[in-house]
């Protein structure tokens, strides 16, 4: 196969692509860390719970936007379930007690998922209007490829607005710097803490529908995922929304040009990637170096 | 009561291999118990990291993994002897554990436990990908131990309780070091890093060497039992080097009790007696573990052992 500048270029967007779904795993696990210091070792189990509920719906209904907007709902409830009678019960016990009991939950969900929909998994569909391929000008590239990366721009626009501009956001944003003394200014800190924790799992669940059209849905699709949205965060900076999107992408760019290149290192490329970065810059493109300590 | 007590704890090593000589016999197949005693192991040698150093690996199945690939690449591709064979696997192992160990120390708190994790993922695809000595996806299979003549002693890895014998050989003398490394002064620096490095390190200690030198020797332990299982299965899983392993190994040492000596073969024990028992009743046996690992998490943070161990000394 000869490679040619337009294959080049394709393959890039197709990374762009692939990057988009990594960048948004990113967000959740990053928005649920920088808000509440945790990490969420189930965030792939509720991608992948996302996938299946995804299509489930689209099953019923027949109709993917319906779908699209009911999933992370679904989702969502169950993180903020997960956090009120899970996950708070933790807080002050340190950083590795909700990380064991998000991965026991991790296992919970995936046998869930086995239970209800069985082990082979269920076959997915890319929805009707997004079949089919544009002209990009450097080649034809699957329209439904596109629309995650227009659907990753709209929540990353979506959640930045929500953050930055909204009254509430401004309460996360406190939150997240100095919890003890927004409960001395009568907010209620846990609540702000369980709102987070459902948007962040929303997100995941989100990424599960976006992304099950373009692999395979079974119960342990999140397991991969979780590692490779580790080395997203790890890379972008722990806790850092712009770290989150723009390591994602570049996460997906190398794996698509590493296939392209030598097919047989495309897993391990990302990994290497982070290695090099940990070695460069331990705390990644914008974590704060001391977050940590 | 209170002697009996004292006396265990001041000759922990001795106590452990005695329970564990007569532990087959408590158990309803022979399978079981040296599964139970290999993940022991496995959890003995996580639990010098995380139980008695504070630090949180998601990445410990490459150890294992690495020690049982090692051992059965040199054995079916090399012809090596099985005793050679299981050195160089652990000596692999350590330095698998020396290189992950030195990138993943430069980080702290949960970005070690990510970076661990992620790096373990190296180690697991480049052995996936190497297909030609590893077997990929089906894993290295014809792992042959022949039976070993000590005079007139005949020891045969066919015999399941022989081979729980000559493991346990091996495990015991492990534990005896770990307890060694524990008991010494060097034991006293590694729980100063976990309670606090600051203040470790205000005192002169080098932390970052002492957290080097735990993960390498973590790593060690954890690559025995790697190749111990290599011996033990005669075949090696890619499932070995998978982080799912690196989280059973967490869910051993946190069910039986983290920073207590015995505490991660009661965790491996409780882990792989539930999985054998809930088996039987449903396929979904992850299910009911990750319910009880939850509880535990909840409830009972000290483990099994570890409460125990709580118990008793108000007794005292």
């Amino acid at each position: 196969m000869e490679i040619t500048p337009s294959l080049l270029a394709l393959q890039l967007v197709t990374g762009i692509a692939l990057g988009a779904v990594y960048a948004l795993l990113a967000i959740g696990l990053s928005l649920i860390f920088g808000m509440l210091t945790v990490v969420n070792f189930a965030h792939g189990a509720f991608f992948m719970v996302g996938a299946f509920i995804g299509l489930y719906f689209m099953g019923l209904t027949g109709n993917f936007w319906f779908s699209l907007v009911l999933t992370p709902l679904v989702v969502g409830v169950l993180g903020l379930v997960t956090e009120r009678f899970l996950v708070r019960p933790l807080y002050g016990r340190g950083i590795d007690y909700p990380l064991l009991l998000t991965f026991g939950l991790s296992w919970v969900l995936i046998e869930a998922m086995r239970v209800m929909f069985g082990i082979e998994g269920i076959p997915s569909s890319t929805p009707p209007e997004l079949r089919g391929a544009v002209d990009l000008g450097i080649g034809f590239f699957p329209k439904y490829r596109l629309f995650l990366i227009f659907a990753t721009a709209v929540v990353v626009l979506a959640l930045w607005l929500f953050l930055e501009k909204t009254r509430y956001g401004l309460i996360v944003r406190a939150g997240s710097r100095d919890g003890e003394i927004c409960k001395v200014l009568g907010i209620d800190i846990a609540r702000v803490w369980l709102v987070v924790f459902g948007i962040g799992t929303a997100i995941a669940g989100l990424s599960g529908v976006l992304a099950a059209p373009t692999r395979a849905v079974n119960p342990e699709m999140g397991i991969h995922v979780l590692a490779e949205s580790f080395v997203v965060t790890v890379v972008g900076g722990m806790g850092s929304l712009p770290g989150a999107v723009l390591a994602g992408l570049l996460v997906g760019i190398v794996f698509s040009l590493t296939s392209l290149f030598a097919p047989d290192l495309a897993e391990l490329s990302i990994f290497v990637l982070m290695a090099v970065v940990l070695l460069l810059r331990p705390q990644g493109f914008f974590g704060k170096a001391g977050l940590m300590s | 009561m209170r002697d009996a007590f004292e006396f265990v704890r001041r000759h922990r090593v001795a106590a452990v291999i005695a329970f564990l000589m007569v532990f087959p016999l408590l158990m309803p197949y022979h399978a079981l118990a040296i599964n139970i005693l290999l993940f022991g192991l496995f959890a003995v040698g996580f639990n010098l990291l995380f139980g008695y150093t504070g630090l949180l690996s998601f990445g410990h199945a490459a150890f294992l993994g690495v020690g049982s690939y090692l051992t059965g690449i040199a054995m079916v591709h090399g012809g090596w002897p099985w005793w050679a064979a299981v050195v160089l696997g652990v000596v692999c192992a350590g330095v698998a554990g020396l290189v992950i160990g030195f990138l993943a120390i430069r980080t702290r708190g949960i970005y070690f436990s990510m970076v661990t994790l992620a790096l373990g993922q190296i180690v697991y695809y480049a052995f996936y990908k190497a297909e030609r000595w590893t077997g990929g996806e089906n894993g290295l299979r014809g792992i042959q131990v022949p039976a070993v003549e000590i005079g007139s002693l005949r020891l045969d890895f066919l015999n399941p309780v022989t081979k729980y014998y000559v493991i346990l050989a091996f495990v015991a003398l492990a534990l005896w070091f770990v307890s060694r490394v524990l008991a010494s002064p060097f034991g006293a620096v590694i729980e100063a890093v976990r309670e606090n490095d600051r203040r470790a390190a205000a005192c002169g200690y080098d932390v970052a060497r002492t957290k080097l030198l735990v993960f390498v020797l973590s790593a060690l332990i954890c690559g025995l039992a790697g190749a111990l299982r290599a011996l033990h299965l005669s075949i090696v899983p890619i499932d070995s080097l998978h982080y799912l392993l690196s989280g059973q190994a967490v869910m051993m040492c946190l069910l039986g009790g983290m920073g207590t000596f015995f505490g991660p073969f009661v965790g491996a024990g409780v882990f792989l007696t539930l999985e054998d028992v809930v088996t039987v009743f449903t396929k979904h046996w992850m299910a009911v573990v990750g319910g009880v690992f939850m509880f535990f998490v909840l409830f009972f943070p000290s483990g099994i052992w570890g409460t125990v161990i709580k118990r008793l000394e108000r007794v005292r």
